[in-house]
């Protein structure tokens, strides 16, 4: 079963969690992403400096599955990415909400997290 | 059983040379690398390792082999008799054009043929597969737009569609916009009407699907493309499911990629190489990539002199022998046989996913096109074994898995298709073998999450083997 999605983060429909701190968003997927996923074998991690935009494509995640994108919660450029995973893509599905993070953020547009979903919202997509 | 490397015993030769007409020179010993360990072995040990290891492959020839989306077709023996002819084998490429004449004419045959067969003003056979074809046609429709001087920075590609569609429109600088299926696997007519705007190049539309559905709405899905001056774009990797019953050009399509190692029937896979002939209608005939093949007073030439073409795609004119076993079975066919084939290939899926569908569950409930989607989101949530268990012990029955976990829109995807050659009892046989494994999900579930059972290594570890590759021998 998926570890409970923890309150202090907000969602997007596609699965990411994001965790706003200040003007700084760290970005990663959710357990239960990791879940359908599966074993998680690769991350393609974005280059620090990259503009990204809400919804689209920051990363992209492969298991022995399929290879998945990642969808950027919100527009900005990327500051920090976590080089852990280059070694350890297990990381993600181990502890995805802490050291499986992905990236972090810095938005540009702090408007944007209005379209996030708080964690009840998310609750609903993934029972649908 | 051993690698190579491990049968290999130093100074063991499988040839021996000779009397040298030459003088025999040694190598500078700086040229000499110590670390290149290449096995050593006898003529014998050679052969019986590889024809050992050939005999543990499994391919068409062996048996059934359903993998949806790749149309692993039988490829009958006669093509391969005809790519053998000596006139063909021997073809230079720098030949001149008047020793050349057989195969130019049978590659300008071949275009007439597909123009025929896919409703298209011209054909091009320089692409060397089907993503190829794909990127060649998206080169032409941004031509097309550059041309006109219109700057459109879009392409729409539905989730049901091949996964190459968005790396070749990405390839040639467009930015991918996804277009949702409905709730009856087709398009949702609502969302492309928001999404297609003039700032939308066109609208990649692979049909039938890879949920094996052709689109219902297609006249309507081409007309919303074209109000707003796009190009509707066919993946056409699929036209086995409808070759001689309906044409994409008839239906509003601008341009089609064919895959002939999939729907015309040349070989697949290690056996290829590929080939993926781009049709397009007379808006487009002029960006085709050059040299195209004219017939003037009875003599075929290369004509280069096309100012507007995208250039050449490939060396040469493509993968000639391939063109020459596509031609093989189109012309044994016949416009008839063509048509046969495609209703038996619709026919077979649709008889495998009836007889399926009481013990797995079927991804989207209407009749099927050449391939259909079952899940196993049933055993999942019952049995506590999934998909990749299934395909597993597939092999332990001695049946090739499907195509799995894809499309990914569908949970627990499994996409069969049986393509036309097979016979009733051969679809029998592995309906039979599939219910038994629905059978044994039930009372042992257990043999399936630890199959297959029978190969020459059990499961493997698959991501380990994704995370720390060892690809190359090391004692």
């Amino acid at each position: 079963m998926s570890k409970s999605n923890p309150a202090n983060l907000k969602y997007t429909k596609d699965h990411e969690w994001a965790l706003v701190e200040g003007d700084i968003v760290t970005v990663g997927i959710t357990d239960h992403a990791q879940e359908l996923l599966t074993e998680v074998v690769f991350a393609e991690l974005p280059a620090i400096g990259k503009k990204v935009e809400q919804g689209k494509q920051l990363a992209a995640v492969e298991s022995v599955k399929s290879v998945s994108d990642v969808y950027s919660p919100v527009s900005g450029e990327v500051v920090e990415v976590n080089t852990e995973l280059e070694a350890n893509p297990g990381l993600i599905n181990q502890d995805a909400f802490g050291a499986g993070w992905i990236a972090k953020v810095k938005m540009s547009n702090p408007a944007e997290l209005e379209k996030l979903m708080d964690v009840a919202a998310y609750g609903k997509v993934m029972e649908s | 059983m051993e690698l190579i490397f491990e049968k290999s015993r130093v100074g063991r030769r499988a040839s021996e040379i000779q009397g040298f007409d030459v003088p025999a020179v040694e190598l500078d010993a700086s040229l000499v690398r110590a670390e290149i360990d290449l096995p050593e072995v006898a003529e014998i040990d050679l052969v019986r390792h590889y024809t050992q290891l050939s005999r543990r492959n499994f391919g068409v020839d062996i048996g059934f082999y359903p993998l949806g989306s790749c149309t692993m077709k039988y490829n009958p023996k006669i093509n391969e008799d005809m790519a053998k002819l000596a006139g063909f084998t021997e073809a230079h490429p720098y030949a001149p054009e008047a020793w050349s004449q057989g195969s130019l004419q049978l590659m300008f045959e071949l275009e007439k043929d597909l123009r025929e067969i896919c409703g298209m003003d011209a054909f091009t056979l320089q692409p060397a597969a089907g993503a190829h074809g794909e990127l060649t046609g998206v080169m032409l429709i941004k031509k097309y737009f550059e041309k006109r001087g219109e700057k459109r920075s879009k392409m729409l590609i539905p989730d049901a569609a091949h996964g190459t569609n968005p790396a070749s429109s990405a390839l040639c600088g467009y930015e991918i916009v996804s277009v949702k299926s409905n709730a009856e696997g087709g398009l949702d007519l609502d969302s492309l009407r928001e999404l297609m705007t003039e700032e939308v190049a066109g609208l990649m539309l692979t049909n039938p699907n890879t949920l094996g559905l052709f689109e219902r709405n297609i006249t309507e899905v081409a007309k919303i493309v074209h109000a707003k001056g796009g190009l509707f774009y066919c993946d056409g990797a699929n036209t086995n499911a409808y070759m001689g019953i309906t044409r994409p050009g008839d239906l509003g399509f601008d341009v089609i990629q064919l895959n002939l190692h999939k729907s015309f029937s040349t070989p697949h896979g290690g056996g290829g190489p590929g080939s993926g002939p781009v049709g397009v209608k007379q808006i487009l005939t002029d960006f085709l990539p050059v040299p195209r093949i004219e017939l003037n007073d009875g003599v075929y030439s290369f004509v280069g002199d096309k100012p507007d073409s995208i250039g050449k795609m490939k060396a040469f004119y493509g993968n000639f022998g391939v063109m020459v076993k596509a031609f093989t079975y189109i012309r044994s066919l016949g416009a008839k046989g063509l048509k046969r084939a495609a209703e038996n290939a619709v026919l077979n899926a649709n008889y495998v996913m009836a007889r399926l569908s009481p013990h797995f569950d079927v991804a989207y409930q209407r009749v099927c096109m050449h391939e259909c989607v079952l899940t196993s989101e049933k055993q999942v949530r019952e049995n506590g074994i999934n998909t990749k268990d299934i395909a597993k012990r597939m092999i332990d029955y001695g049946i090739h898995p499907p195509t799995i976990y894809f499309p990914m829109i569908v949970h627990e995807a499994m996409m069969f298709e049986p393509t036309e050659t097979e016979s009733k009892e051969t679809l029998d046989e592995f309906c039979d073998v599939m219910i038994e494994i629905a059978g044994e999900a039930k009372t042992n579930p257990q043999i399936i999450h630890d199959a297959p059972l029978t190969t020459p290594v059990n499961r493997l570890d698959e991501v380990k083997a994704a995370r720390e590759p060892r690809v190359v021998y090391q004692k």
